[in-house]
């Protein structure tokens, strides 16, 4: 198996032995996975491979197999939940991207994280105002197209995505996750989305890319990490492998389960 | 100035957004616009059909004495049927915290500390529901009829099967506080607007109520964005259970007596003044304004039917007809927001 060297310092969040068992199915099996400050990891693999598993655990959503631990900045976390890692900073895109949409824009985008007065109220006058600020600032809407009332039902795929991103990016994470953003995109929204990226690296935060589209990870990634079958078959640093060497070993990897 | 002006008009520009702006006050109030509209023609109606009775101001009194037991009921159990469940067992909490409090008061027990304990039989009733809806995730009709049973048969055990006389001079303080009239209002309806106001910011301006219609709305993406869907399920079902005993309270008080059936015909109302109030049988939207408008209209329905001379029969074919004619409105509008076909394919 192949090793990068592992970049240095404490990783932001830290998988350590992980493993995920749904009934009779694993879906993670040994997992470890690092994410250090300040670069972007692609996660690539076949559909069952476990990323969106993966995913979930490290946001909270699913909690490891006993055995599997999670660190975070340098501490053990044993109650790891999304609320916890969410008010650590690390906020999610999901590949279905959880929003509710009967509700209006402005619930969505504060969705588990409202605003409250010093009354302990919320705070819907700010919850509105920001919303509208933020899809004319971010989303490139303009005020009049997309009101913050508007239900999320009668807005485009694009728009939707738009508004799951706009809600990553608004409470400033440390560590955003995004799983599959570019599916069901158009191409200028695909382009928007991968720019997105790009920004997150500039300002010195951290990443974790998600795509069926290699085209669109090797571009934007540091580090690289293959899973197949719920196994981190491979990791690379995109100094060492390039585009093509990369699809020819995920071919052999679909075809054997081995990078090797 | 004017080379300005020429010049930006000579850039090409966007096409002009063809989607609409903010979503206009009559998209955004259909229904409540809706509730207030069927309540005028009704009143017109009875007004026409027995003016006699419907000019006389004791008619609205006792209106505003009765739909308060249920009505209180109905504007708890809206924040149940936005998470998207529903509650069939209120009836017997109505009677089961009620004979929690008739009894500990004739053993002697101290009114307040009495009413503390009805309150927490029903917020006990009110988390066993919510805990076996949505923590082991068994469908709320089916837990709920049977918790339904439950609650009758602990209670019917409890008092044996006989009533409790809940007279002015044993319970002047009950009587003041659930059968009074302050400034000619009664009482009842007084509560039933502190309750409004109270739920209203509890649903509108507050987190847990936020979470109420996410996670009717969509319980997966409110989990996945951090949001407890259990915990919020079981708050709203204790809700329903210290509404449900606070009315059975105000019904026994008001009646001078507690009988074991208390609850017995709050069913049907209760549950059709929220569905008629605009709130969605899907989950997700919602109004307890809507809840305690719709009480009173589904209270005249009763008085109205009787008074206009019409066989009483005819008030359960009313219920009937209101819960299924609001339902099916509530998925045609549905279905618009989602731009789907009418019939759903």
């Amino acid at each position: 198996m192949t090793k990068a060297t592992p970049p240095t310092g404490t990783p932001v969040i830290e998988l350590r032995n992980v493993s995920k068992t749904f009934g009779e199915v694993r879906s993670l099996s040994n997992v470890d996975f690092a994410v250090y400050p300040g670069e972007i990891v692609g996660l690539l693999g076949d559909n069952g491979a476990g990323k969106s598993t993966l995913v979930k655990t490290v946001m909270g959503f699913h909690s490891p197999d006993p055995g599997g631990e999670i660190w975070f900045g340098g501490n053990r976390i044993d109650d790891w939940s999304v609320a916890r890692a969410r008010d650590l900073g690390i906020e999610t895109i999901y590949q279905e991207r959880a929003l509710c949409e009967k509700q209006p824009i402005w619930r969505n985008m504060f969705m588990g994280r409202e605003p409250r007065s010093k009354w302990g109220l919320l705070d819907v006058a700010k919850m509105r105002s920001e919303s509208a600020r933020l899809m004319s600032d971010h989303m490139g809407f303009t005020s009049a197209a997309v009101h913050p009332d508007n239900v999320v039902a009668t807005m485009s795929g694009g728009e939707k995505q738009g508004v799951a991103i706009t809600r990553a990016l608004y409470f400033d994470a440390n560590l955003v996750i995004l799983d599959e953003p570019t599916v069901g995109l158009s191409l200028t929204e695909t382009k928007k989305t991968l720019d997105f990226v790009g920004g997150i690296k500039k300002a010195g935060k951290s990443a974790i890319f998600i795509d069926h589209n290699i085209f669109h990870v090797y571009p934007v990634v540091d580090r690289l990490y293959v899973l197949d079958r719920g196994k981190v078959a491979g990791i690379y640093d995109k100094s060492e492998i390039s585009m093509d060497e990369l699809i020819e070993r995920l071919y052999h990897v679909a075809r054997t389960g081995s990078l090797d | 100035m004017t080379a300005k002006t020429k010049t930006s008009k000579a850039t090409p520009q966007k096409p002009k957004d063809n989607r609409v702006g903010p979503p206009s006050f009559w998209r955004r109030y259909v229904s409540q616009i809706g509730i207030v509209g069927v309540g005028l023609i009704m009143w017109l109606a009875f007004v026409i059909a027995a003016p006699e009775v419907f000019t006389n101001k004791n008619i609205y009194l006792a209106f505003a004495q009765t739909t308060p037991q249920f009505g209180i009921i109905a504007i708890a159990l809206t924040f149940v049927v936005i998470t998207g469940e529903m509650d069939l067992s209120f009836p017997s909490i109505m009677a089961l915290g009620t004979a929690v409090f008739c009894l500990l008061a004739q053993g002697g027990l101290a009114w307040p500390l009495a009413l503390v304990a009805a309150f927490g039989t029903g917020a006990i009733c009110g988390w066993i529901n919510g805990t076996l809806v949505a923590f082991l995730n068994i469908p709320s009709l089916v837990v709920t009829i049977g918790t339904s049973f439950l609650f009758r048969g602990l209670e019917l055990v409890m008092m044996d099967g006989s009533g409790v006389p809940l007279t002015a001079q044993d319970y002047p303080e009950m009587h003041a506080l659930l059968r009074s009239s302050p400034f000619g209002i009664p009482v009842q309806t007084i509560w039933m607007v502190v309750i409004l106001i109270g739920a209203w910011l509890l649903l509108n301006r507050t987190r847990f109520g936020a979470h109420v219609f996410l996670v009717g709305d969509n319980p997966t993406s409110a989990r996945l964005m951090g949001i407890n869907a259990v915990s919020v399920k079981t708050r709203a079902f204790i809700l329903v259970g210290i509404m449900a005993t606070f009315s059975g309270l105000m019904t026994s008080i008001y009646g001078f007596y507690f009988w074991p059936t208390t609850g017995e015909g709050f069913l049907l109302n209760t549950i059709a003044s929220v569905f008629l109030g605009g709130t969605s049988v899907f989950g997700g939207t919602g109004s307890v304004a809507g809840s305690f408008f719709a009480s009173y209209i589904i209270g005249a329905i009763n008085a109205g039917v009787v008074a206009a001379g019409i066989n009483a029969f005819y008030t359960q074919l009313a219920f009937g007809l209101v819960i299924v004619v609001s339902v099916v409105l509530q998925t045609l509008i549905d279905r618009r927001t989602k731009r789907q076909s009418l019939t759903g394919r």
